[in-house]
């Protein structure tokens, strides 16, 4: 019997090509390309009055320097609004190249193309826009009033959406409770942040009229449909492959930013390879952010701590465009009741444009400002009522027995938000246990006896996992055994070679390195959606397990037919097909493989033996291939999910906060956290740790310092500050596996966990140490210190 | 400015003469020059670390030198690295058995910077060794899984000592 694949530790088939660097990101090719380069704008909003690219066009060695003028047809129209909805009554996209206003720091103006980076660089710094200044609506609070400067000078004020739901009596339940609270909190900006920025490398060849365009991206088909869509080309002629991607946490997925359409578009211009490799100031101010919000919050509680009702209003931060609609508010909206039972609740959230970085989601997609909100509301309630902050939790959750859980609210993809599965209480106790969480309590009773600040935070969440509409999967068997399986979604770092090869192994009997898997690539498969809202395990996964069954059938019939066996009396084992109780009389996949392709031309002697019982297999049929069957041993499924799963846990952080440094130290941080069935622990706590320091680092490291003017001031590495292994801690994890019910395979997304309850955390740590109320956000030593001398003035 | 230069390096061991501008980096030629992709860019102003490769056999941003300045000298890639027999280097092999590495973007800047100490990694105490790496960002990882790799790269150089 072979040992399952599936929940085993398995280590990595993508490892030795990264690590001997052979691994193939988007810069490692076309090395011959010409360099493109963008000119930004220096404006946080402008009118562009004229452009001069003489200059620029004189330099040696440039090819090309283009303005909005040079663009005609779909590319001189806005581009696309990908996700469209009723509540988005004002929508705006940006120009592939800014037409008559800038509305950021950052937005494309120009393109020059030249014989290397270096040249198109130089020729940037040679173009001369004459812009006349516009007011600005730089703060996110501010640009919602009425009287605000407006971002985009042909709208009355800044709101571009707005939505409200609400489920129960809010007002109702608010009128006869013992106890009703209004709170404000904020949460400012944060951004991925990827170690490998964006980046595109397009390649028109003329004779054959196709387009190949390698893009880090995490939605090569989405790319390539609208590549197709917009230069009038046969889909089948334009190519995109996402490579190795080095992180994208959500801010890849969009497109379409505008070098990805203009750097294809160029290359069919002048006939020649053009590649565009982001700087790390442009990913500071040309790629997404996300994050920005500020709640009023009403809660109603019993004298138990019992939320009776609760009463969200909230904006967003659009920034200055809103090609992914309303999706971030969406989710914070519909996920910001998170593991509790409310009967009455009621949201409503206005989508709002600044003069900044346009957003969408990055890792968390809005649900880390829900549980920062819901859990700061928690622990205040607690703290009103004289409630222990585990106790109340614990009094308020949904219980195992409630699901499917009907939360109330509409979800992204338009159905209702169900929660499939949970255990909400049973992971808080492991959590405890794992804590100590009464000992704690005594020692930081002492700690503070002698002075010490202390403090524990708790975040609870749930998070929306495996959205459809669907993933696919191709399978095929070699003629040497090997298994080689295609996806469409991206993979940037999730292991998705290794992860995915382990189910196919469990069900064909071979070996995880045996299985050869190829993720991005629209000319292996076309039909898919993309690698986010941690939807790739579950969908792609699932449908490569079903891809796996349906090729298992197939090489089943044909061993059937030339072993004269039962399909049922067949056992699928270290690489070959055997009859069971007889692990002798069996045939390795690859024979299999050419066997059900009954042709004549394979080298060596398994060849040989294989054309042989090919001719016995099919003596039997009236032709070489039987009538219902298709050559080779090869299968594409696809998975198309009846609604979202909800993976859930819970986070706590212990603190120390230095009286005289005012710097924060976590001396712990314990997860516990719940993903379903895990197909490798490995992978599955490394995107949790990973997680879990993109949300310590947005909670109190990184921090976007937008002046008035919509300047970002810190726009680089040495002033923006992302944590080093010396700000992140040692983490204790601690798991559950409650199944999903709604998957064959039972499991549900991880991508995201980690960084969700990062702002809860250690808000609710820091709060708790320095017995003062946190509820803003980010912090930094320097926030820390105004909190702890109030009367200090800075000069 | 533009006017190109002969330079010699020694590079992971072979004798290599390229002309370069004297404006372009390191990484630029090592990458678009020499074909070597191993080294990766991930900020252009030092900090990230990723670009990290050995110069004359330390530890050194290649996206802060500029070729022309280090004629003559010898440089490690992590193409570089590994055993003659093709093996992987101790130190790679510990990244994938500690799972050091998700995206793999930043983890040749990783493998460079640990190259000096890996060997004496094991003895240091969490502080001391979270200290060596910390000019090198990682956004994937946590760092945890890194930490793990880099103190058990001597371990698996023992065993193989043992199975000579």
């Amino acid at each position: 019997m072979t040992t399952k694949m599936f929940g085993a530790p398995v280590q990595r088939n993508e490892d030795p090509r990264l690590l001997t660097g052979k691994g193939r990101f988007v810069d490692d090719f076309e090395s011959g390309a010409y360099g493109a380069a963008f000119l930004r704008s220096d404006f946080g909003h402008a009118r562009i009055l004229s452009i001069d690219t003489s200059e620029a066009l004189a330099l040696d060695g440039v090819y090309g320097v283009y303005t909005h003028a040079d663009l005609e047809g779909l590319l001189s129209e806005p581009l696309p609004l990908l996700i469209p909805s009723p509540n988005l009554f004002a929508p705006r996209t940006q120009y592939a190249l800014a037409k008559e206003e800038v509305c950021y720091v950052g937005e494309v103006v120009a393109m020059v193309v030249a014989r290397d980076r270096y040249v198109a660089e130089d020729a940037v710094g040679l173009i001369f826009v004459d812009y006349e200044p516009l007011p600005v609506a730089s703060d996110l609070e501010g640009a919602s009033l009425p009287d605000a400067p407006v971002v985009h000078s042909d709208m009355p004020d800044n709101v571009s959406g707005r939505a409200t739901e609400e489920k129960g009596d809010v007002d109702s339940a608010m009128a006869s409770a013992a106890h009703v609270f209004e709170w404000r909190f904020e949460i400012e900006r944060a951004a991925a942040m990827p170690m490998e920025t964006r980046g595109v490398v397009a390649n028109y060849d003329h004779r054959t009229g196709s387009l190949l365009l390698h893009d880090s991206t995490q939605a090569p088909t989405g790319v390539r449909g609208g590549l197709a869509q917009l230069f009038g080309l046969d889909p089948d002629s334009v190519h995109v492959v996402a490579p190795d991607v080095g992180g994208g946490f959500g801010m890849k997925v969009i497109q379409f930013y505008p070098e990805e359409v203009m750097v294809a578009w160029a290359s069919r211009k002048l006939g020649h390879p053009v590649k565009w490799i982001e700087d790390r100031r442009e990913d500071f101010v040309g790629s997404n952010h996300e994050r920005g919000q500020v709640h009023h919050i009403k809660v109603a509680a019993d004298t138990d701590g019992r939320i009776l009702a609760m009463d969200v209003k909230f904006i967003n931060d659009a920034g200055a465009y809103c090609s992914y609609g309303l999706i971030i508010p969406i989710v914070t909206a519909a996920q910001i009741q998170g593991p509790y039972k409310i009967e009455n609740f009621r949201y409503e959230y206005r989508n709002i444009f600044t003069n900044k970085v346009p957003t969408s989601p990055y890792r968390g997609a809005g649900r880390p400002q829900a549980v920062y909100v819901m859990e700061r509301v928690m622990d205040k309630v607690a703290g009103e009522l004289g409630i222990d902050r585990a106790e109340i939790r614990r009094r308020n959750f949904i219980g195992p027995d409630e699901f499917p859980y009907e939360v109330g609210v509409a979800w992204q993809d338009g159905g209702n938000v169900v929660y499939d599965s949970g255990e909400y209480e049973k992971g808080l106790d492991v959590l405890l246990e794992a804590l100590d969480y009464e000992a704690f309590l005594t020692e930081q009773k002492e700690a503070r006896e002698h002075g010490r600040l202390l403090g524990l935070g708790f975040g609870c969440y749930v998070e929306g996992t495996g959205i459809g509409p669907y993933e696919g999967a191709v399978i095929k068997i070699l003629n040497d055994g090997t298994v080689n399986v295609a996806i469409a979604v991206g993979t940037q770092g999730q292991g998705h070679e290794t992860v995915f090869a382990q189910i196919v192994a469990d069900e064909l009997g071979v070996a995880v390195d045996a299985v050869k898997l190829v993720s991005g690539d629209t000319r292996r498969l076309g039909y898919g959606v993309g690698t986010f809202a941690s939807r790739s395990a579950v969908v792609a996964g699932n449908a490569v397990h079903k891809a796996a069954q349906t090729v298992k059938l197939k090489a089943a019939e044909v061993a059937s037919r030339s072993l004269e066996v039962a399909v049922e009396d067949l056992v699928f084992a270290d690489g070959r097909v055997h009859v069971d109780g007889a692990p002798d009389v069996g045939i390795p996949l690859g024979q299999l493989a050419i066997i059900s392709n009954p042709l004549r031309y394979a080298f060596g002697k398994e060849s040989e033996e294989a054309v042989l019982l090919a001719q016995r297999a099919y003596a039997g049929s009236d032709r070489p291939l039987p009538e219902g069957t298709s050559p080779g041993l090869e299968a594409t499924e696809f998975f198309s999910p009846t609604a979202g799963v909800f993976a859930f846990g819970t986070h706590a952080a212990i603190v120390e906060i230095d009286h005289d440094t005012c710097n924060m130290k976590i001396l712990r941080y314990v997860v516990h956290h719940d993903c379903g069935k895990v197909i490798n622990p490995m992978i599955v706590d490394g995107q949790v740790q990973g997680g879990v320091a993109q949300g310590i680092g947005g909670a109190f490291f990184e921090k976007f310092e937008y002046d008035d003017e919509g300047q970002l001031t810190n726009a680089s590495f040495m002033d923006f500050l992302i944590p080093y292994a010396t700000e992140i801690p040692a983490l204790e994890l601690h798991h559950t596996e409650t199944p999903s019910p709604l998957n064959p395979l039972g499991i549900k997304g991880v991508g995201e966990a980690g960084t969700i309850p990062g702002a809860a955390v250690i808000a609710n740590a820091v709060s708790d140490a320095l017995g003062q109320p946190i509820d803003t956000m980010p912090l930094s030593p320097l926030k820390l210190f105004e909190l702890m001398h109030p009367g200090h003035q800075e000069a | 400015m533009t006017e190109k230069r002969k330079i010699s390096l020694t590079v992971n061991g072979e004798s290599r003469e390229v002309d370069v501008e004297p404006r372009w980096l390191l990484s630029d030629v090592l990458r678009h020059e020499l074909g070597l992709t191993g080294t990766h860019v991930g900020c252009e102003h030092g900090v990230c670390g990723c670009c990290t490769v050995l110069i004359d056999g330390a530890p050194a941003r290649s996206c802060l030198a500029l070729a022309v300045t280090i004629d003559g000298s010898e440089i490690t890639t992590v193409e570089g690295i590994a055993e003659e027999d093709g093996r992987l280097h101790p130190l790679q092999e510990s990244f994938q058995k500690h799972h050091g590495l998700q995206c793999g973007f930043c983890t040749p800047g990783f493998l460079m910077t640990a190259m000096p100490f890996w060997a004496d990694a094991e003895d240091m105490t969490d502080d001391e060794l979270r200290k060596e790496i910390s000019g090198q960002l990682c956004r994937c990882t946590g760092y945890s899984g890194i930490l793990a790799s880099i103190r058990g790269a001597a371990a698996i150089a023992r065993e193989r000592q043992g199975e000579r």
